[in-house]
């Protein structure tokens, strides 16, 4: 049997997840306690979902202790905007937006030029001005370390300075998963409670859970362009550029990011259970496929994570 | 079960080309991967598939075909899913070591078939077995490149098996000859080596058979006090933690430590659906019958526990030292323990574990990547279990009040001043 028989098997029990809920919700437990003012940012991705899902289910019957922020880039897909309205309401959390044009406006960061240009690396100055701003002192975010190869080398609790950039060489040892949340004025924490999941376990558990998620997680018509094998979406803040011919696909999206930069995969999975299929089979990693932000090099993510990005 | 591995061993042993086969023979690299690690490989080598850069992930690390920090990597077959550390062989690197071995099950320690056993292995069958990972994979690597010698292979396996005679705990070493570049008994067995009758690794990692944690009496560290302070929920006080050490069911009674206050469990939810009993390892939360004062860091724990823990402010631990400056006699630090922060004063270092020789030395100091054993007396009292017995309540880590970094990771192996 192979690996992918393997994986399409995994697809129809939940074995594992129990044990990933409990980690994660052990940790997020314990951020909260450990920390003053603790924020949880919320993309409006299938990972922010599922940590919002999994925090809301540590307190319960209480409420959500800390607010969730939303860093705005301003290149939204109307859908996960809309998505992200509905999920505070339900969930009965406080929203803090954290908005990168406010940031461009400012005279914070300046846009960058050109048809390829892309908020997506501004957001790190927005969200390290946002976290100044409200004295957040620890962000849980949703990355996983199987998403990319500098996240594999990330703590589950991972220390900030008050620059807000990551040295990968002087992390806290983290033995038995204890977590050290003692910082100093102007320092911050990173909280990854997802850091042992895969996307597969993701998709299983919002499967199992039922979490909703925005709908351009499942296929759709949508007028795109081809660039360097990645389907983008045209009407949104993709620039045109001569040669290329918007056509109308088939897609989906397997992450969402800023629209400049996320790329749509051909897919026909339109339920929870086509993608758990699509995915136990892929051989592109999520990213792979998708942003064009990591692609440009091959540090791209352990460049921006120093500089302070999620 | 998940099985979890730590790799160890001396720098360019072939900890992280090892991994990459196992990645790579089980179909668990993407293509992506495989295409940004062939273009890697063409600019940091000799241009063959570096398989090691699948866990190399930085950039420094690349360059200077090391591994700097632990990364840990996942993959599974059809018997058993996997998460491997990929953890450094530097001597400097000894606290990465300590972290992966931790929370591993198994440790994987390589040996360059070459060089034999180094300083570095004999330090990392140490750390295993103060950690208390009681399998080890002996994997004599690189055996192209000494003919596939069985008699090479057979005088590092007993030299090994010699040293292992004299580690503080016992382990039991599973020794097999391996290549990982060339792939012989990683996934399939070795046309090279047929008179090791033995299995490849990976087999051997499927089955591999752990014992089961002891049922020592359930327990739970308070992390947090849910109040909804809502009218539907006006007196809801739920405890929230995760529980270990047993089984935990309605109706049982149970202590809050350290004090003398029972009560008995009425409910037990688990991401707020109510449950009739609860396992370990379950994130919950629990109601008392009465109403008692519990806050974080106080301990529940069963009364019928077969193996209860202990009130104690002074403890005896054996420690990892992790940073620069220095543990010294008389030195303060800030303590994690459980779901409890408190001070504690160095006062004694009883030893200095020399890991080498696996022999004690008395000394003043513990430095940066020593082992040893001190004697700590704490501010307020901990509820603790000796580390063999019941891990989660036996171990602690140190952090430096000044800079905020973790010192030390701490075995609890005796305590004194029992409050209980
Ligand atoms: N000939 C041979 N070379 C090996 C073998 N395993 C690893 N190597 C090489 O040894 C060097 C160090 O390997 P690496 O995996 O980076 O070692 P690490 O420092 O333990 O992670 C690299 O050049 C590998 O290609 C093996 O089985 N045979
Ligand atoms: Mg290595």
């Amino acid at each position: 049997m192979t690996l992918i028989d393997n994986r399409l098997d995994s697809v129809h029990n939940d074995e594992g997840l129990d044990e990933l809920e409990d980690e994660a919700i052990t940790i997020i437990r314990e951020v909260a306690a450990e920390t003053r003012a603790p924020v949880l940012l919320f993309s409006g991705g299938k990972d922010s979902a599922v940590l919002l899902h999994l925090a809301a289910k540590a307190f319960r019957p209480g409420n959500l202790p800390f607010p969730v922020m939303h860093v705005d880039t301003g290149h939204n897909f109307d859908e996960v905007i809309e998505y992200r309205d509905r999920l505070v309401k339900e969930y009965n959390v406080r929203l803090v937006v954290a908005s990168v044009q406010a940031s461009i406006d400012a005279g914070r960061v300046v846009e960058e030029t050109g048809p390829r240009a892309s908020r997506n690396r501004l957001q790190s100055v927005t969200l390290l001005d946002a976290i100044a701003e409200h004295q957040f002192d620890a962000a849980f975010g949703g990355g996983r370390r199987d998403e990319d190869k500098a996240r594999a080398k990330e703590r589950i609790l991972s220390f900030r300075d008050r620059f807000g950039q990551w040295e990968p060489r002087a992390q806290r040892p983290e033995p038995w998963n204890m977590l050290n949340a003692k910082i100093r004025t102007g320092e911050h924490l990173r909280a990854f409670p997802l850091s042992n999941w895969t996307e597969l376990d993701i998709w299983r558990y919002i499967a199992r859970e039922e979490v909703p998620l925005p709908s351009i997680y499942f296929s759709h018509r949508r007028t795109v362009i081809e660039r360097n094998g990645m389907l983008l979406s045209v009407g949104g803040p993709v620039v045109l550029e001569p040669g290329d011919v918007p056509f109308e696909e088939t897609v989906r999206y397997r992450t969402v990011g800023d629209a400049s930069c996320t790329g749509a995969v051909r897919s026909t999975a339109s339920t929870v259970h086509d993608v758990i299929a699509e995915v136990a089979a892929a051989r592109i990693t999520e990213r792979g496929a998708t942003r064009a932000d990591d692609n440009f090099s091959d540090s791209a993510m352990e460049d921006r994570k120093r500089e302070g990005y999620f | 079960m998940v099985l979890r591995i730590a790799t160890a061993g001396s720098v360019d042993d072939g900890k992280s080309t090892l991994i990459g086969r196992l990645l790579h023979d089980t179909k668990t690299v993407f293509e992506d991967q495989l295409a940004s690690v062939e273009k890697a490989s063409l600019r940091y080598g000799d241009g063959s598939l570096n398989l090691a850069l699948l866990t190399d992930g930085l950039r420094a690390e690349r360059e200077q075909g090391i591994t700097i920090d632990v990364a840990y990597r996942y993959f599974a077959t059809p018997r058993r899913t996997f998460v491997v550390a990929d953890t450094p062989g530097h001597a400097q690197y000894t606290r990465n070591m300590v972290t992966g071995a931790s929370v591993s099950d198994v440790a994987i320690v390589l040996v360059d078939a070459r060089n034999g056993l180094t300083e570095q292995t004999r330090r990392h069958l140490f750390v295993a077995s103060l950690l208390g990972v009681k399998q080890v994979m002996l994997a004599v690597n690189k055996m192209d490149l000494v003919d596939f010698s069985r008699a090479r292979y057979d005088e590092i396996v007993a030299a090994a098996t010699q040293h292992a005679t004299a580690l503080p705990a016992p382990v039991t070493l599973n020794p097999l000859p391996i290549s990982a570049l060339l792939g012989d008994n990683v996934v399939d067995p070795s046309d090279n080596m047929p008179w090791f009758t033995g299995r490849p690794l990976l087999e051997q990692l499927e089955t591999l058979e752990l014992d089961d944690d002891q049922n020592i009496g359930a327990r739970l560290s308070v992390q947090w006090v849910i109040r909804p302070y809502s009218t539907e929920h006006h007196d809801y006080r739920g405890l929230a933690g995760r529980l270990t050490g047993g089984t935990l069911a309605i109706g049982d009674r149970v202590r809050v430590l350290p004090g003398s206050q029972q009560s008995t469990v009425v409910g037990i939810e688990r991401g707020g659906v109510a449950q009739e009993t609860a396992e370990p390892g379950e994130a919950i939360s629990i109601l008392l019958a009465d109403d008692i004062d519990v806050s974080r860091g106080d301990v529940v724990v069963s009364v019928a526990a077969s193996k209860p823990p202990v009130v104690a402010d002074q403890i005896v631990a054996d420690v990892s030292w992790m940073v620069d400056k220095p543990l010294e006699v008389g030195s303060r630090w800030i303590i994690k323990h459980l779901t409890r922060t408190a001070k504690a004063f160095v006062s004694a270092i009883e030893t200095r574990h020399d890991v080498v020789t696996a022999s004690q030395h008395s000394t003043e100091r513990l430095e940066l990547n020593d082992l040893g054993r001190v004697h700590l007396n704490v501010s307020v009292p901990l509820v603790v279990d000796l580390y063999d017995d019941h891990r989660p309540g036996g171990a602690a880590i140190l952090v430096d009040e000044a800079t905020g970094m973790t010192c030390a990771a701490l075995m609890i192996r005796g305590f004194e001043g029992d409050l209980g």
